[in-house]
Protein backbone atom coordinates (compact mmCIF):
# COMPACT_ATOMS: atom_id res chain seq x y z
CA UNK A 1 0.00 0.00 0.00
CA UNK A 2 1.15 3.49 0.61
CA UNK A 3 4.57 3.89 2.16
CA UNK A 4 3.10 6.34 4.67
CA UNK A 5 3.81 5.51 8.29
CA UNK A 6 0.66 5.90 10.45
CA UNK A 7 2.63 7.78 13.08
CA UNK A 8 3.64 11.44 13.02
CA UNK A 9 7.28 11.83 13.88
CA UNK A 10 8.09 15.35 14.93
CA UNK A 11 10.56 17.16 17.03
CA UNK A 12 10.45 19.79 19.72
CA UNK A 13 12.95 21.77 17.67
CA UNK A 14 10.33 22.47 15.04
CA UNK A 15 7.77 23.60 17.59
CA UNK A 16 10.37 25.96 19.02
CA UNK A 17 11.18 27.28 15.56
CA UNK A 18 7.49 27.79 14.81
CA UNK A 19 7.19 29.93 17.94
CA UNK A 20 10.35 31.81 17.02
CA UNK A 21 8.95 32.96 13.69
CA UNK A 22 6.27 35.09 15.38
CA UNK A 23 8.56 37.91 16.45
CA UNK A 24 10.56 38.42 13.24
CA UNK A 25 7.40 38.05 11.15
CA UNK A 26 5.75 40.90 13.01
CA UNK A 27 8.97 42.91 13.05
CA UNK A 28 9.63 42.81 9.31
CA UNK A 29 5.98 43.53 8.55
CA UNK A 30 6.15 46.57 10.85
CA UNK A 31 9.25 47.94 9.20
CA UNK A 32 7.90 47.77 5.68
CA UNK A 33 4.47 48.95 6.78
CA UNK A 34 6.08 52.14 8.06
CA UNK A 35 7.96 52.47 4.76
CA UNK A 36 4.66 52.24 2.90
CA UNK A 37 3.02 54.78 5.22
CA UNK A 38 5.95 57.16 4.91
CA UNK A 39 5.91 56.86 1.13
CA UNK A 40 2.21 57.73 1.16
CA UNK A 41 2.91 60.86 3.17
CA UNK A 42 6.03 61.98 1.30
CA UNK A 43 6.82 60.10 -1.91
CA UNK A 44 10.15 61.81 -2.55
CA UNK A 45 11.59 60.41 0.73
CA UNK A 46 11.10 56.85 -0.46
CA UNK A 47 14.74 56.18 -1.32
CA UNK A 48 16.12 57.20 2.03
CA UNK A 49 13.41 55.32 3.91
CA UNK A 50 14.02 52.18 1.92
CA UNK A 51 17.76 52.29 2.62
CA UNK A 52 17.15 52.43 6.38
CA UNK A 53 14.49 49.75 6.04
CA UNK A 54 17.00 47.28 4.62
CA UNK A 55 19.33 47.76 7.59
CA UNK A 56 16.46 47.19 10.03
CA UNK A 57 15.26 44.21 8.02
CA UNK A 58 18.67 42.53 8.18
CA UNK A 59 18.84 42.91 11.96
CA UNK A 60 15.29 41.66 12.57
CA UNK A 61 15.62 38.73 10.21
CA UNK A 62 18.83 37.69 11.95
CA UNK A 63 16.65 36.38 14.77
CA UNK A 64 14.57 34.28 12.39
CA UNK A 65 17.72 32.90 10.78
CA UNK A 66 19.25 32.03 14.15
CA UNK A 67 15.95 30.25 14.85
CA UNK A 68 16.03 28.02 11.82
CA UNK A 69 19.75 27.35 12.12
CA UNK A 70 19.46 26.24 15.75
CA UNK A 71 16.35 24.19 14.99
CA UNK A 72 18.44 21.97 12.74
CA UNK A 73 21.78 22.13 14.52
CA UNK A 74 20.78 21.36 18.09
CA UNK A 75 19.94 17.68 18.38
CA UNK B 1 26.08 8.29 -18.87
CA UNK B 2 23.57 6.22 -16.95
CA UNK B 3 23.41 8.90 -14.28
CA UNK B 4 22.38 11.40 -16.96
CA UNK B 5 19.06 9.55 -17.27
CA UNK B 6 18.64 9.95 -13.54
CA UNK B 7 19.26 13.63 -13.98
CA UNK B 8 16.53 13.87 -16.62
CA UNK B 9 13.99 12.48 -14.13
CA UNK B 10 15.30 14.36 -11.15
CA UNK B 11 12.43 14.58 -8.67
CA UNK B 12 12.34 11.11 -7.24
CA UNK B 13 12.81 9.29 -4.00
CA UNK B 14 9.91 9.24 -1.56
CA UNK B 15 9.74 10.40 1.25
CA UNK B 16 11.50 13.71 0.67
CA UNK B 17 14.03 14.71 3.27
CA UNK B 18 17.61 15.79 3.70
CA UNK B 19 18.72 12.78 1.67
CA UNK B 20 16.99 14.24 -1.40
CA UNK B 21 19.73 16.87 -1.52
CA UNK B 22 22.63 14.42 -1.74
CA UNK B 23 25.15 14.98 -4.51
CA UNK B 24 24.69 12.79 -7.54
CA UNK B 25 27.86 12.04 -9.51
CA UNK B 26 27.36 12.57 -13.21
CA UNK B 27 29.62 9.74 -14.36
CA UNK B 28 29.50 7.04 -11.67
CA UNK B 29 31.02 4.47 -14.04
CA UNK B 30 34.30 6.38 -14.06
CA UNK B 31 34.98 5.36 -10.46
CA UNK B 32 35.04 7.12 -7.10
CA UNK B 33 37.91 9.48 -7.93
CA UNK B 34 35.56 11.26 -10.39
CA UNK B 35 32.69 11.63 -7.92
CA UNK B 36 33.52 15.30 -7.50
CA UNK B 37 31.93 15.94 -10.92
CA UNK B 38 28.43 16.04 -9.54
CA UNK B 39 25.18 17.62 -10.53
CA UNK B 40 25.48 20.89 -8.59
CA UNK B 41 29.09 21.55 -9.60
CA UNK B 42 28.18 21.26 -13.27
CA UNK B 43 25.18 23.50 -12.64
CA UNK B 44 27.36 26.17 -11.04
CA UNK B 45 29.83 26.04 -13.94
CA UNK B 46 27.00 26.25 -16.50
CA UNK B 47 25.54 29.20 -14.58
CA UNK B 48 28.91 30.99 -14.66
CA UNK B 49 29.24 30.44 -18.41
CA UNK B 50 25.66 31.61 -18.97
CA UNK B 51 26.07 34.78 -16.91
CA UNK B 52 29.39 35.76 -18.50
CA UNK B 53 28.11 34.90 -21.98
CA UNK B 54 24.87 36.82 -21.48
CA UNK B 55 26.50 40.04 -20.35
CA UNK B 56 29.23 39.86 -22.97
CA UNK B 57 26.58 39.35 -25.64
CA UNK B 58 24.54 42.28 -24.36
CA UNK B 59 27.58 44.51 -24.27
CA UNK B 60 28.81 44.14 -27.82
CA UNK B 61 27.93 46.44 -30.70
CA UNK B 62 26.18 49.12 -28.70
CA UNK B 63 24.66 52.03 -30.62
CA UNK B 64 23.19 55.33 -29.47
CA UNK B 65 19.76 54.31 -30.75
CA UNK B 66 19.34 50.85 -29.23
CA UNK B 67 18.10 47.82 -31.08
CA UNK B 68 15.94 45.17 -29.42
CA UNK B 69 18.81 43.21 -27.87
CA UNK B 70 20.45 46.31 -26.46
CA UNK B 71 17.11 47.55 -25.14
CA UNK B 72 16.46 44.33 -23.22
CA UNK B 73 20.00 44.22 -21.95
CA UNK B 74 19.77 47.79 -20.71
CA UNK B 75 16.46 46.94 -19.03
CA UNK B 76 18.12 44.20 -17.01
CA UNK B 77 21.19 46.35 -16.33
CA UNK B 78 19.11 49.30 -15.17
CA UNK B 79 17.33 47.14 -12.62
CA UNK B 80 20.57 46.56 -10.72
CA UNK B 81 22.18 49.90 -11.46
CA UNK B 82 19.27 52.21 -10.59
CA UNK B 83 17.42 50.55 -7.77
CA UNK B 84 20.35 48.84 -6.09
CA UNK B 85 23.65 50.52 -6.81
CA UNK B 86 22.78 54.18 -7.36
CA UNK B 87 20.11 54.53 -4.67
CA UNK B 88 22.12 52.84 -1.95
CA UNK B 89 25.73 53.62 -2.76
CA UNK B 90 25.41 57.23 -3.81
CA UNK B 91 27.98 58.86 -5.99
CA UNK B 92 30.74 56.26 -6.10
CA UNK B 93 28.52 53.37 -7.06
CA UNK B 94 30.45 52.55 -10.22
CA UNK B 95 33.30 50.92 -8.33
CA UNK B 96 30.97 48.29 -6.91
CA UNK B 97 28.48 47.91 -9.72
CA UNK B 98 30.28 45.07 -11.60
CA UNK B 99 30.36 42.89 -8.50
CA UNK B 100 26.72 43.62 -7.65
CA UNK B 101 25.58 42.91 -11.20
CA UNK B 102 27.50 39.63 -11.35
CA UNK B 103 26.23 38.64 -7.91
CA UNK B 104 22.61 39.30 -8.81
CA UNK B 105 22.83 37.48 -12.15
CA UNK B 106 24.65 34.47 -10.70
CA UNK B 107 22.25 34.01 -7.79
CA UNK B 108 19.24 34.48 -10.07
CA UNK B 109 20.39 31.92 -12.66
CA UNK B 110 21.27 29.37 -9.98
CA UNK B 111 17.93 29.85 -8.26
CA UNK B 112 16.10 29.41 -11.55
CA UNK B 113 17.82 26.06 -12.02
CA UNK B 114 15.52 24.80 -9.29
CA UNK B 115 12.52 25.17 -11.56
CA UNK B 116 14.14 24.45 -14.91
CA UNK B 117 13.79 21.07 -16.57
CA UNK B 118 16.96 18.97 -16.86
CA UNK B 119 18.30 20.40 -13.61
CA UNK B 120 15.42 20.80 -11.11
CA UNK B 121 17.84 21.41 -8.27
CA UNK B 122 18.64 24.85 -6.86
CA UNK B 123 22.41 25.10 -6.57
CA UNK B 124 22.25 27.18 -3.40
CA UNK B 125 20.45 24.47 -1.48
CA UNK B 126 23.97 23.05 -1.01
CA UNK B 127 25.41 25.34 1.61
CA UNK B 128 28.98 25.36 0.34
CA UNK B 129 28.15 27.68 -2.56
CA UNK B 130 26.42 30.10 -0.21
CA UNK B 131 29.40 30.34 2.11
CA UNK B 132 31.54 31.23 -0.89
CA UNK B 133 29.31 34.13 -1.92
CA UNK B 134 28.97 35.37 1.66
CA UNK B 135 32.76 35.31 1.97
CA UNK B 136 33.10 37.38 -1.22
CA UNK B 137 30.64 39.96 0.08
CA UNK B 138 32.32 40.02 3.50
CA UNK B 139 35.71 40.66 1.92
CA UNK B 140 34.15 43.36 -0.27
CA UNK B 141 32.51 45.48 2.39
CA UNK B 142 35.33 45.15 4.89
CA UNK B 143 37.94 45.72 2.19
CA UNK B 144 36.12 48.83 0.97
CA UNK B 145 36.05 50.26 4.48
CA UNK B 146 39.69 49.42 5.20
CA UNK B 147 40.79 50.81 1.84
CA UNK B 148 39.06 54.09 2.50
CA UNK B 149 39.82 54.60 6.18
CA UNK B 150 42.76 52.41 7.14
CA UNK B 151 42.44 49.41 9.44
CA UNK B 152 42.15 50.96 12.90
CA UNK B 153 39.97 53.87 11.90
CA UNK B 154 37.65 51.47 10.12
CA UNK B 155 37.45 49.15 13.13
CA UNK B 156 36.74 52.08 15.40
CA UNK B 157 34.10 53.39 13.04
CA UNK B 158 32.46 49.98 12.67
CA UNK B 159 32.33 49.13 16.35
CA UNK B 160 31.62 52.53 17.91
CA UNK B 161 28.72 54.56 16.63
CA UNK B 162 29.13 58.26 17.26
CA UNK B 163 28.00 59.77 20.54
CA UNK B 164 28.34 56.72 22.76
CA UNK B 165 29.43 57.62 26.35
CA UNK B 166 32.63 55.95 27.57
CA UNK B 167 31.04 53.76 30.32
CA UNK B 168 29.04 51.95 27.69
CA UNK B 169 32.06 51.08 25.54
CA UNK B 170 32.70 47.58 27.05
CA UNK B 171 29.11 46.72 26.21
CA UNK B 172 28.83 48.34 22.81
CA UNK B 173 32.14 47.34 21.26
CA UNK B 174 31.79 43.51 21.51
CA UNK B 175 28.14 43.73 20.47
CA UNK B 176 28.86 45.85 17.41
CA UNK B 177 31.89 43.73 16.52
CA UNK B 178 29.76 40.59 16.66
CA UNK B 179 27.00 42.24 14.69
CA UNK B 180 29.16 43.71 11.94
CA UNK B 181 31.74 41.03 11.36
CA UNK B 182 30.03 37.78 12.24
CA UNK B 183 26.26 38.10 12.16
CA UNK B 184 26.16 39.95 8.84
CA UNK B 185 27.90 37.36 6.61
CA UNK B 186 26.34 34.43 8.45
CA UNK B 187 22.82 35.77 8.08
CA UNK B 188 23.47 36.71 4.45
CA UNK B 189 24.46 33.12 3.79
CA UNK B 190 21.83 31.36 5.86
CA UNK B 191 18.98 33.52 4.55
CA UNK B 192 19.70 32.47 0.96
CA UNK B 193 20.36 28.85 1.89
CA UNK B 194 17.30 28.40 4.12
CA UNK B 195 14.95 29.98 1.61
CA UNK B 196 16.09 27.76 -1.24
CA UNK B 197 16.40 24.59 0.85
CA UNK B 198 12.91 24.99 2.30
CA UNK B 199 11.44 25.93 -1.05
CA UNK B 200 12.88 22.88 -2.78
CA UNK B 201 11.65 20.68 0.08
CA UNK B 202 8.12 22.06 -0.31
CA UNK B 203 8.22 21.36 -4.07
CA UNK B 204 9.39 17.82 -3.35
CA UNK B 205 6.56 17.26 -0.86
CA UNK B 206 3.88 18.39 -3.28
CA UNK B 207 5.22 16.66 -6.39
CA UNK B 208 6.38 13.41 -4.85
CA UNK B 209 3.42 13.21 -2.46
CA UNK B 210 1.04 13.84 -5.32
CA UNK B 211 2.70 11.14 -7.42
CA UNK B 212 2.55 8.57 -4.63
CA UNK B 213 -1.10 9.42 -3.96
CA UNK B 214 -1.90 9.09 -7.67
CA UNK B 215 -0.38 5.63 -7.76
CA UNK B 216 -2.21 4.45 -4.65
CA UNK B 217 -5.32 3.08 -6.32
CA UNK B 218 -8.02 4.46 -4.03
CA UNK B 219 -10.35 7.02 -5.59
CA UNK B 220 -10.20 9.63 -2.81
CA UNK B 221 -6.42 9.45 -2.67
CA UNK B 222 -6.16 9.69 -6.45
CA UNK B 223 -8.21 12.88 -6.36
CA UNK B 224 -6.00 14.24 -3.59
CA UNK B 225 -2.91 13.36 -5.61
CA UNK B 226 -4.26 15.13 -8.66
CA UNK B 227 -5.04 18.25 -6.65
CA UNK B 228 -1.57 18.13 -5.15
CA UNK B 229 0.07 17.97 -8.56
CA UNK B 230 -2.09 20.81 -9.86
CA UNK B 231 -1.28 22.93 -6.82
CA UNK B 232 2.41 22.25 -7.33
CA UNK B 233 2.28 24.67 -10.27
CA UNK B 234 1.38 27.42 -7.81
CA UNK B 235 4.30 26.29 -5.66
CA UNK B 236 6.61 26.48 -8.68
CA UNK B 237 5.42 30.04 -9.28
CA UNK B 238 6.14 30.85 -5.63
CA UNK B 239 9.62 29.38 -6.00
CA UNK B 240 10.29 31.49 -9.09
CA UNK B 241 9.30 34.56 -7.10
CA UNK B 242 11.36 33.54 -4.08
CA UNK B 243 14.40 32.90 -6.27
CA UNK B 244 14.19 36.37 -7.76
CA UNK B 245 13.51 37.97 -4.39
CA UNK B 246 16.41 36.25 -2.63
CA UNK B 247 18.82 37.28 -5.37
CA UNK B 248 17.57 40.85 -5.01
CA UNK B 249 17.80 40.82 -1.20
CA UNK B 250 21.33 39.39 -1.19
CA UNK B 251 22.48 42.10 -3.59
CA UNK B 252 20.66 44.90 -1.78
CA UNK B 253 22.10 43.89 1.57
CA UNK B 254 25.62 43.63 0.17
CA UNK B 255 25.25 47.13 -1.29
CA UNK B 256 23.87 48.38 2.04
CA UNK B 257 26.80 46.89 3.98
CA UNK B 258 29.27 48.49 1.58
CA UNK B 259 27.45 51.79 1.94
CA UNK B 260 27.58 51.58 5.74
CA UNK B 261 31.28 50.75 5.61
CA UNK B 262 32.30 53.70 3.43
CA UNK B 263 29.75 56.19 4.74
CA UNK B 264 31.01 59.63 5.67
CA UNK B 265 30.34 60.72 9.22
CA UNK B 266 27.95 63.63 9.46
Amino acid sequence: MLPLAPVLNGSLNMIGYGLATLGPGLGVAWIFSSVINGTARQPEARGAMLSTAWIGFAVVEALAIIGIALAFVIQ
Amino acid sequence: MSAMIGLLIPLEGFPPGVQSFDSKPLFPELGPSWYWVNNHLVQAVIATVLVIGFWLWMARGQKVVPGKRQFLGELAYNLVRNSIARDILGHDYRKFLPYLLALFSFILVNNLFGEFFLFMFPTFSKIGYVWGLALCSWILYNGAGIYKYGLFTYLRKATLPEGVPVPLWPLIIPLEFLSNFIVRPVTLALRLFANLFAGHLVILVFVLGGTVLLESGQLGLIAAGGMSLIFSFAIFALELFVGFLQAYIFTVLTAQYVSSAVAEEH
